[in-house]
Order: C-alpha cells, then sequence, then structure tokens
C-alpha cells in the first residue's frame, strides 16, 4: 500500500492556477507511491513540471518525446526485469500523445503484455500548443484548429472511445476516472499497479485555460460532466465493465455546456437547440451504455 | 576460433558476447539476419536478454531510450527507412546521454524503393550526436562492436553508437572470422556502469525541458563528449590489439599511402576493392593508395590531413549524396585539406546497390589525374 499522506508531485510548479492535469500528478503519486518510475510525454505537464534545471518529480521521471512513452516504458520496464527490480512503471501522457500520435506505440506495449500502467490526463486537446483538436475532443468543441464559425459548429467528431480499444488489445485493468474524485483517482490507479500487464487509465482533467472557466471552478465541472453523463467514471476487468458510477437525476447536458466558453457558440447569438438535443444524445447513450442512471422515488 | 560466418550472424554473435540485457528490434532487409539470430540465442538461453518485439523501429529505439535509462546495455539493429524512422529517437537518445550501440546495415533510401546498399542512411544521420564506425569487412564489423561499446558507455562519453556495414555485400556474404571466445569478450568489455539510472531509490528526471538558458550547453556537452570519444576509442582499440591482435587504433587506415600521387579516400567494403585496384594500378607503375575512413563521427580531421598531406590529389568515393552540396565524405576531406591547395575531387558511386568494380576505381583515378571530379560515376545518360 502506497503511504497517501507523500507528496511525490512537488508544489511549485507552473501550471496555470486551477489546473486538472497538476491535480491529476499528485493525485496519481500518492496511488502509485514512492517504487514508481514515471515515463512523461511532451505535453503541458511535461512542461510546467520540468524546466531544467527544476523538476517538481519526487520519483524517477523521464521524457523522451511527444509519441513515444509507451515503447520507452516498454524498455524501463524490460531492464528493471532484467535487472530483477520491482518498481511500478507508469506513463504519464496527454490526450494527444495518447488518442492521436502515440497510438502505435500504445498498441505495441499493450498487445506485447508489458507491465505498466498507462494514465492518460485527459483535457480534451493540445492545451501546450495553444488549444487544438485532439481525438479526445468532444463533439462541438470550440478549438483553434476546430473552430466553431459562420458553417461551424465547432469539433465535427465524437471523442474517440480509447478505454474500448485498449480493453480490446486485453488489457486486464482499464479505468476512467476524474480529478473531480480525488480518492477515486488515487484508488483507481493503485488497483493499476498493482495487476499485472498492461493496464490503462483515463482521468478526466478540465482545463481551465483551454476550456474556458473561472481556475476555482475545476473541480465543479468535473462534477457537471460526471452528473450530466457526459464522463462516465468506470472500471474495466478484462474487457467487462465492472463498475461505473451511478448518477442520480442525472443533470441536462445544457448545465455543463453553458458554463464553459468553448460551447459558448452553442448558446450565442441564439440557442442552437439541434446541437445541444446531439450532445444530449451522447450523454443519453453513454447513460444506457454503462448503465449509470438512478431514479429516486418521490 | 575462426569460422566460415554469415555476415550478419557474425555480429549477432559478436552482440551476444557483449552480454546486453535489452534488444529491442524490428526486422527490416538487409538487416533481419541479424536480429532473427539474436532472437533464436535468446529463445535458446543462449542469450541472457530480453528481446522486445516491438511493432516499429521508431519503437524498437525508444525501447532501447527507455531500457538504457533504467541501466541495461542496449542493442538495436536496422538499416534504411527503418533509420529513418527512427530519425526523432536518434536526437533524443544521443541528447540524453545514452551509450545505445545500434548496427547499421547500410542501404540506400526511397524512393524510389531499392533494398541494396549505400550509405545514404547513417550518413543522413550525421548531425545525430551519434558515434558513426564503418568496417570494411566480417572480421572488421564483428570486432567493432566490442570496441564501440567500450567507447559509448565510458562515463567520459556516453553517447549513443552506429556500427556501420554494408547491407548485402557484407550481411549476406560468409567470410572466415576469428570469433572471440566469451572469457576473452568478458575480460575486454565490462560490465555496463550507468553514468546515473533510473532509481526509485535515488530519484532523478532525466529528458526535461531546456529554454534557451540551457539548451545552447546541452548541445555543447554533447559535442565535447563527441571530442573526446577520439581518444577513448584509440585507448579501447589499443587494447583490443593488445589483447586480440587485430589493431584497429587508428580512426582511419592507410594502404600504400606512402608514397602515392593520387590518393583514393572511401568508407566501408568498397575499400577491399579499391586496394585490389591499388595492387593493379601500382602493379602498372601508377602510384596510387587508399585512405579507409574508419570513423566517420568524430570525424578524424587530424589524421586526414596528416595521412593525405603528401599527396597531389585526392580522389573521394562516396556512397551518399548531401543533395544540392556533394557527397558527405568529400566535404570533410576537404574541411581536413583545408589550405593545404591539394585538389579534392568528389565521385558519387553506387548508389543503390549498383556495382563498382576495379576498372571503375582505375577509370576514376584517370579522371582525378585530369582534373575531372565532382560528378555521378557511371550514370546511365541513355535513361536520364
Amino acid at each position: 500500500m502506497a503511504d497517501k499522506s507523500l507528496e511525490l508531485f512537488d508544489a511549485g510548479h507552473r501550471a496555470c492556477g486551477g489546473c486538472g492535469p497538476a491535480l491529476a500528478g499528485r493525485l496519481i503519486l500518492k496511488g502509485s507511491g514512492e517504487n514508481t518510475i514515471v515515463v512523461a510525454s511532451t505535453g503541458c505537464m511535461e512542461v510546467f513540471s520540468t524546466p531544467y534545471p527544476e523538476t517538481a518529480w519526487k520519483v524517477p521521471w523521464i521524457h523522451s518525446l511527444f509519441e513515444n512513452a509507451a515503447a520507452v516504458a516498454s524498455g524501463v520496464e524490460s531492464s528493471l526485469k532484467m535487472q530483477g527490480r520491482d518498481e511500478h512503471v507508469i506513463c504519464i501522457c496527454g490526450d494527444g500523445a495518447t488518442f492521436d500520435i502515440g497510438m502505435l506505440c500504445i498498441s505495441g506495449a499493450f498487445e506485447r503484455g508489458h507491465d505498466i500502467t498507462y494514465i492518460c490526463y485527459d483535457n480534451e486537446a493540445y492545451m501546450n500548443t495553444g488549444i487544438q483538436r485532439s481525438g479526445a475532443t468532444p463533439y462541438d468543441a470550440d478549438t483553434t484548429t476546430s473552430p466553431a464559425g459562420k458553417c461551424s459548429t465547432g469539433n465535427a467528431r465524437p471523442k474517440k472511445d480509447l478505454p474500448a480499444i485498449l480493453a480490446a488489445h486485453g488489457a486486464p485493468y482499464v479505468a476512467t476516472t476524474s480529478i473531480a474524485y480525488p480518492n477515486d483517482v488515487i484508488r483507481k490507479v493503485e488497483r493499476a499497479v498493482n495487476t499485472e500487464g498492461p493496464c490503462y487509465i483515463q482521468i478526466h482533467t478540465p482545463c481551465c485555460t483551454g476550456w474556458g472557466f473561472d481556475g476555482a471552478k475545476t473541480i465543479d465541472i468535473g462534477k457537471l460532466a460526471i452528473d450530466t453523463g457526459l464522463w462516465v467514471n468506470f472500471e474495466m476487468v478484462d474487457g467487462q465493465i465492472e463498475k461505473a458510477k451511478k448518477i442520480v437525476n442525472r443533470k441536462p447536458v445544457e448545465e455543463y455546456l453553458s458554463v464553459q466558453k468553448r460551447f459558448r457558440h452553442l448558446f450565442r447569438p441564439e440557442k442552437n437547440v439541434d446541437e445541444i438535443a446531439k450532445i444530449q444524445a451522447i450523454a443519453d447513450r453513454n447513460a444506457e451504455k454503462y448503465g449509470i442512471d438512478v431514479t429516486v422515488k418521490k | 576460433m575462426m569460422k566460415i560466418i554469415e555476415g550478419s550472424h557474425a555480429v549477432a554473435e559478436a552482440v551476444k558476447l557483449c552480454r546486453p540485457q535489452v534488444v529491442s528490434a524490428y526486422p527490416i532487409t538487409p538487416q533481419t539476419h541479424i536480429v532473427e539470430a539474436l532472437a533464436s540465442m535468446v529463445a535458446d538461453c543462449e542469450l541472457d536478454a530480453d528481446y522486445i518485439c516491438v511493432e516499429s523501429e521508431f519503437s524498437a529505439l525508444s525501447g532501447c531510450v527507455g531500457a538504457s535509462a533504467a541501466g541495461s546495455r542496449t542493442y538495436s539493429a536496422t538499416t534504411s527507412q527503418g533509420l529513418a524512422l527512427m530519425f526523432e529517437v536518434c536526437f533524443n537518445a544521443a541528447g540524453m546521454r545514452l551509450p545505445i550501440v545500434m548496427t547499421i546495415a547500410n542501404r540506400s533510401l526511397g524512393a524510389p524503393l531499392s533494398i541494396w546498399n549505400d550509405q545514404q542512411d547513417s550518413i543522413s544521420l550525421r548531425d545525430s550526436g551519434w558515434l558513426q564506425y564503418y568496417a570494411e569487412d566480417i572480421q572488421e564489423v564483428s570486432d567493432l562492436h566490442f570496441i564501440t561499446y567500450r567507447v559509448a558507455e565510458d562515463h567520459g562519453v556516453l553517447l549513443p553508437a552506429f556500427v556501420c556495414f554494408d547491407g548485402f555485400i557484407l550481411t549476406h556474404t560468409y567470410e572466415p572470422v576469428d570469433m572471440p571466445t566469451q572469457e576473452e569478450v568478458d575480460a575486454y568489455l565490462p560490465p555496463f556502469t550507468p553514468y546515473q539510472r533510473l532509481d526509485a531509490k535515488d530519484p532523478i528526471s532525466m529528458g526535461m525541458y531546456a529554454t534557451p538558458d540551457y539548451y545552447m550547453e546541452f548541445r555543447y556537452e554533447v559535442d565535447r563528449a563527441m571530442q573526446r570519444a577520439r581518444g577513448v576509442y584509440t585507448d579501447a582499440a589499443r587494447a583490443f590489439a593488445e589483447q586480440f591482435g587485430r589493431d584497429y587504433t587508428s580512426p582511419v587506415e592507410g594502404y600504400r599511402l606512402e608514397d602515392a600521387d593520387t590518393a583514393l579516400v572511401a568508407m566501408g567494403s568498397i575499400c577491399g576493392t579499391v586496394k585490389d585496384a591499388v595492387d593493379e594500378m601500382r602493379a602498372d607503375g601508377k602510384r596510387v593508395g587508399l585512405l579507409k575512413i574508419r570513423s566517420y563521427r568524430p570525424f578524424p580531421v587530424e589524421e586526414v590531413a596528416a595521412a593525405l598531406g603528401g599527396v597531389s590529389t585526392v580522389a573521394v568515393l562516396d556512397k551518399n549524396i548531401s543533395l544540392g552540396s556533394k557527397g558527405a565524405v568529400a566535404l570533410e576531406v576537404k574541411d581536413a585539406l583545408y589550405g593545404s591547395g591539394i585538389p579534392v575531387l568528389d565521385y558519387i558511386v553506387a548508389l543503390g546497390g549498383r556495382d563498382i568494380r576495379k576498372k571503375d576505381i582505375a577509370q576514376i583515378v584517370t579522371l582525378a589525374e585530369a582534373g575531372k571530379g565532382d560528378m555521378f560515376y557511371g550514370l546511365r545518360t541513355e535513361v536520364l
């Protein structure tokens, strides 16, 4: 059991105030503990936590490139095995490094069955380079490369279902979680690092800068994503959903969308009822697929 | 022990004797036989290594980065398109000072697709911070692996290294090779002692990002390490010569250069053909010699200048072309001879596996002595 009181992701890094990924970094290490080697990808977290000669990481940490963390982690794990060492090897990568450019390396590492935990902090766009869309960007989000305009309502495609893709690789443990529920993050990371084989965790990490909300509201936004069904916290074991966080009286997606600038175009100059209905349908499908709805009798 | 062995298998045997703990590799022609042989050795428990069967060359080298950073001796092999796919990781491995050794079975780069030999692949990575050694024959390529691990892992160097040999011409050829025993190699090559490694008991951060206040100093340090590798190579090769009796101490090798008027300069297996051609030309009374370049990075500027200082004409045979400029070896030789007044003529030869024979070498010497150079030699003008 990892000592949860340890702060292995140090204060003093350069993240924005209210940064979801920074909180994720801190919680991940509480779950994995001191006996951990972190392999990172190029991205927000790498940049704000390691400007040479400073580092926020109190565990061994390596960044190689944007797209190869899973392959580097494969090498680290292989090396540890040959030396008879037992550190946990975890990747901490953003959604661009995971959903898009890193897919080749991730697929290879999971197919080979390396004993690593791959963690994606999902802030739903390339935030490090200025808010461009990724495969994790949700439907209709306005980003600098999927801008809403006269002929566009923002990102034209729904979010890629990466947990399902990695579960299909035979991953023994796949989970989603959110920084809005810190203990859930810690518990799932702890479970993943103690599960043999390649495990995947996707952490919803609201980004105040990229999504356009007050940095004091990060946790509230994270909770709203779950309360509307646009984000579901679940665990999959050997490809089967074991548990999904239930929602009592699920809220309409409008409550989540209307408080973020990235969806502002859906509400002005007038409300785009059709597009909001499409997003509501995504949430409804999520609720049905994962069976999260709980109706309380009045 | 002498044995007749295929070039790729000799490399695999030599690598096995170096005791790599992690092999991370992807098959690609004409390198394939090396990694197949290593995979068999691991499968038969002849080699106590983890063989990571990666899905691409990009991951092959990325795996080596992780394994080396975590403290293991690591190995890979590739060629051509595979090396091109590793481009980004090559710079990264050098910048992180990871002493990975990789064999390059030299091959041309597409398009058009060509599986045959030239040296464009490794030459194209010349600025990546990897040491680059080129072998003339199978004995040399085997032996260079022992020496190269010692150089790369030296704490004064800590740089990754290519051991290059010509695809098909050497990879698929059988030659008699004197292969040392494990005991002999163990006595020569100590186990890898990382300068630093990823270790939960002593955490460090590697591969961080550097602002303009620091980046340039990192590049400077890589360059200094490359410069220090000159002396470390000489010491490692001298120790090898003392123990095994085969002498690769100099980063260049002169052949009948002492009283030569015209010197040919080349790298790799073509040097064997040139030596035979030189012998024939000498028999005809022509004072010709060869300077073989063994170390391309670091480039042995002083040794080249000293070896070529007395000749009247230099003809460089380049199995590569820096398009829009000249052959990469010629550029280096010109630099080494700058101010000497000695003309350096460049001949782009044998690209994409085109054969080059003794009579071609003699023809090039004739051209050079007439002052005609800086050309693609052997172009089929009728298909242009």
